[in-house]
């Protein structure tokens, strides 16, 4: 299992802040693929953080990871 | 003292808190820069912001950013505190403190943060205007992220 995070923008168009995956894809760009799928969001200019670390498309998953979906941030 | 440098709070922020976590014998400078809701944005007028935070990352990339400053500015001493939560105008939603013998090391370092913080750290502003709501994205508006995440040098 792993544990997806959304945040602003992405919360409210997923309808949650944290989904539990029972299974979990090889890699960031699969899951990315299958979250935009199944929410019909784009992940256009979102990152993705792996266990609170910004993670490339090509990194794998690891059961117990939990992945960030971070729109461009706003801080300051 | 609280030695807490890097962190996200949803309380008001004490502007001399942050500042007497810099202090020290060896500064002769304390550079601090405070961030504040701004009511009018070309015209429009905000009534309130929201802030939202993944805060255990945003405090690890505040830290990331402490780490970035020291190796470039090895004298300096950083402190920044980030509030999330309902903002009216006026108030303080960012504080950043740097300490050093030297005030060119502190105003560049200062600036240096402000800067990395709106690339790399993971909060998120929410406007609410008189005619609606929007979440802002990325305010710098000199980067967009065409590979869907930050190159390599950002994320330094």
């Amino acid at each position: 299992m792993i544990t997806l995070l959304f945040f602003a923008h992405l919360q409210e168009a997923v309808g949650e802040e944290r989904v539990f995956l029972p299974h979990f894809p090889k890699t960031v760009k699969e899951l990315k693929e299958e979250v935009k799928q199944r929410y019909h969001i784009s992940l256009k200019q979102v990152m993705v953080a792996v266990n609170e670390e910004y993670a490339r498309d090509e990194q794998t998953l690891q059961p117990g990871d939990i992945v960030a979906f971070i729109p461009p941030v706003s801080g300051g | 003292m609280n030695e807490r440098l890097f962190v996200i709070t949803d309380k008001p922020i004490s502007v001399e808190e942050v500042i007497q976590k810099v202090m020290r014998p060896e500064a002769g400078a304390v550079a601090t820069f405070i961030g504040t809701v701004r009511e009018w944005t070309k015209g429009k007028r905000t009534l309130f912001l929201q802030y939202e935070a993944y805060v255990s990352m945003a405090e690890k990339m505040l830290a990331q950013i402490g780490a970035e400053i020291r190796e470039k500015w090895p004298e300096a001493k950083v402190a920044i505190i980030h509030r999330i939560g309902r903002l009216d105008i006026g108030e303080a939603a960012v504080v950043i403190a740097i300490s050093s013998p030297h005030r060119n090391d502190a105003y560049e370092a200062n600036r240096y943060a402000i800067e990395r913080i709106k690339q790399i750290v993971p909060i998120w502003k929410k406007e609410h205007w008189e005619d609606g709501t929007e979440w802002v994205g990325n305010q710098l508006e000199t980067k967009s992220y065409p590979a869907g995440k930050p190159e390599e040098e950002d994320l330094r």
